[in-house]
């Protein structure tokens, strides 16, 4: 498996607090047994009218398209646990998501898909973002080595932001064991041993 | 850092190993599956050879993506009869035990859990939907995964997790009349926000949740992901025992005095130690009404809707300012102004028998004042499963919801995410009694919700407007019995 140290692109700033997963994926898009289109559906009523005509939403840009990391603010991802928000955000082109705070759920499903969730404080996101919309041209670098993020518009302008991310999910992506199913499926023993030990949903007592 | 607490407890009881990573391999007691969340992570174990490790801890059922008009076969939406097919499939393939259609057990999975018994103390439960924090009402650890993860608690019936902090909730005192658990979840949130849970196991203790039913727990922890809790629960006591007694998969003869002797010692201990304790008094709680676009946005039904131009902070205020535009509400407003064209009785919040008897109680006193429904507001009432929708109507209550004319459904999510035929059309506004206001969710993009609980739409229903419950004496709220 990968590992993930460095994210490089230019950044999509999504402005406002509390977006919920049914604004990021509307649950009518959950009706698809795979995730292979999701990469369509990112932000979709607020990027299209009810008859198909665009809205003007950062996803909509030209400037935005191909952006690689997102700027968001407080409790990003909140609401519902669908995974298919951080999929419909990875298959659009989203490798890192920036915000001043996550929901617990949504946090979770990025680092199962190799994609750093990572925390801002609220100055430097407004600075971040800012930078974003006045220079959407300007490459943006989350170093998760250095928990820093660089990014700088014009010679000896750049930017250095602190970020920070629980310490195991770090590691996870730096490491490159964010796909947990190996690590956990190596330890059955250990698994079947506290299975016994416990009681079963049958009402068995161990 | 929490010490002694009902969570630390189920931590500890359930940690299997320290991963390379510093998190924690946890065991997961009860898996639970419904049709949406997992045909993806089905799909990703055969690809890589895998089986279900404990297809014995394993439940599933469907209910998202069910009509709840007519659930014949094919079902008339192609895409969802394929999501039906799936999880068909994948429940053979795997083993998988599977309540559907005929097993009569088929319903809301957070309703089931509980309804069969498979919800038990001490246990840790998982599921792909954010409101498996429901089953926190029984002392679990019960929280939301996504798919990926549900691969991996397929797979070896562990997650990597951790560790959470925990923020006892405390609130003493008696609700005061026509105050219901669903009131007391949006006072929780409207008070400490709809993030002010991040991190957080919330522990709801003290007199109110010691005196409410297990019913009216389960609407409280439900409603605990809207703080951002990713898990809240209560801790066992004689009430879930006794809720729990002769239910289909409860420990049985020897075994349930082994479990209850178990289940007693979870408790958190007198000197349990929290990340934090915030303390409400029952008195301060009216009944609530959201009018924003998240669960945080509520108020009194007797107050008025809030000045943004009093807000401080300058995130909460563009948040209430975007909910003014989507709601086309004024500041200022009083509940009461506002006329709904739906109303919606359900969801895995309040789709139990004691939220339809509550419901039924107000459409029965209506009936008796010689009124019904108000002809411009579409009423539908949906049990949360199959066996809450036959003791139902072995009440009499869907009698009681027709002659006050509300339709009577079959079982299913419905209108609370909207991923089935019952959807908002236009910019139609609903009093729901679901968990989430938030835009679109109901299925139209300009779709309005107002959150309540169950009596209050039901109210609402009748007087074609949000009104005061408290009009009408006969209210069973669920929160004393």
């Amino acid at each position: 498996m990968s590992r993930v140290t460095t994210i490089t692109g230019r950044a999509v700033p999504v402005v406002g607090d509390d977006i919920d997963t049914d604004r990021i994926i509307p649950a009518r898009y959950l009706k698809e047994i795979t995730f292979s289109r999701m990469g369509e559906y990112p932000f979709y009523d607020e990027r299209f009218a009810p008859d198909g005509t665009k809205k003007d939403h950062p996803f909509n840009r030209a400037e935005y398209q191909g952006a690689a990391i997102l700027l968001g603010n407080v409790n990003f991802g909140c609401g519902s646990s669908r995974e298919h928000a951080p999929q419909a955000l990875v298959r659009w082109g989203i490798k890192a998501v920036v915000a001043e705070s996550f929901a617990e759920i949504f946090a979770g499903n990025c680092v199962m898909l190799g994609t750093p969730a990572v925390v801002a404080s609220k100055e430097d996101l407004s600075a971040l973002q800012k930078l974003a919309i006045e220079h959407p041209g300007t490459e943006f670098v989350v170093n998760l080595d250095k928990m820093e993020i660089h990014a700088g518009h014009g010679a000896g302008q750049t930017m250095v932001v602190k970020v920070s991310m629980p310490p195991s999910r770090r590691n996870a992506l730096v490491n490159g064991t964010w796909d947990s199913t190996a690590l956990l499926v190596a330890n059955s023993a250990l698994v079947a041993a506290k299975a016994a030990q416990l009681p079963h949903p049958n009402g068995r007592q161990a | 850092m929490a010490k002694n607490t009902l969570y630390n407890k189920i931590w500890d009881a359930h940690a299997v190993a320290m991963l390379p990573t510093g998190q924690t391999q946890l065991f997961i007691g009860l898996h639970l599956v419904h049709e949406v969340t997992s045909p993806q992570a089905f799909d990703m174990l055969r690809e890589r050879g895998l089986k279900v490790a404990y297809p014995d801890r394993t439940f599933a059922t469907m209910d998202h993506i069910v009509p709840t008009k007519s659930q014949k076969r094919p079902f008339t939406d192609s895409e969802a009869e394929l999501m039906m097919q799936a999880i068909e499939r994948n429940t053979k393939a795997f083993g998988v035990n599977f309540f559907d259609f005929a097993s009569g057990k088929q319903g809301v999975v957070h309703i089931i859990g509980p309804e069969l018994g498979l919800t038990q103390p001490g246990m840790t439960i998982a599921c792909g939907d954010s409101h498996t924090s429901t089953h926190g009402a029984f002392g679990t650890l019960a929280f939301g995964i996504g798919t990926s993860q549900v691969r991996d608690v397929l797979a070896s019936q562990c997650l990597c997790m951790d560790p959470m902090k925990v923020r006892k909730v405390e609130i003493n005192g008696k609700l005061n009349a026509g105050v219901t658990p669903k009131d007391v979840s949006l006072y929780i949130i409207g008070k400490l926000g709809v993030k002010g849970g991040i991190g957080y196991a919330y522990e709801y203790s003290g007199d109110v949740f010691r005196d409410m039913t297990m019913e009216g727990r389960m609407t409280v922890c439900n409603m605990a992901i809207e703080g951002g809790a990713r898990a809240g629960y209560c801790n066992p006591d004689e009430t879930t025992f006794a809720y729990l007694k002769g239910r289909e998969h409860a420990p049985k003869g020897s075994d349930w005095e082994v479990a209850v002797g178990r289940w007693k010692a979870l408790a958190s201990d007198a000197d349990a130690q929290y990340d934090d304790v915030i303390r409400f008094n029952a008195a301060d709680i009216e009944p609530m009404i959201t009018w924003g676009v998240t669960p945080g946005q509520s108020v009194g039904v007797l107050e008025s809707l809030p000045d943004p131009e009093k807000i401080a902070d300058e995130g909460e205020k563009q948040s209430v300012l975007l909910a003014y535009r989507h709601m086309k509400l004024k500041p200022g407003q009083k509940p009461s102004d506002i006329a709904i064209n739906v109303a919606f009785i359900g969801s895995c919040t309040n789709g139990r028998i004691e939220d339809l008897r509550a419901a039924a109680s107000i459409a029965r006193a209506a009936t008796e004042l010689g009124q019904k429904v108000d002809p411009r507001v579409q009423a539908f009432v949906v049990p949360g499963s199959m066996q809450v929708r036959k003791a139902a109507m072995e009440e009499g209550l869907d009698k009681v919801f027709l002659a006050a004319g509300f339709e009577w459904r079959e079982a299913g999510c419905s209108m609370c995410l909207a991923m089935n035929p019952d959807q908002l059309k236009g910019d139609q506004i609903s009093a729901s009694s679901s968990n989430r206001n938030f835009i679109g969710r109901q299925g139209s993009p300009t779709g309005r919700t107002l959150l309540m609980s169950p009596a209050m739409v039901a109210a609402a229903a009748i007087a074609g407007h949000v009104t005061d419950v408290r009009q009408y004496t006969s209210v069973t709220t669920g929160a004393a019995q």
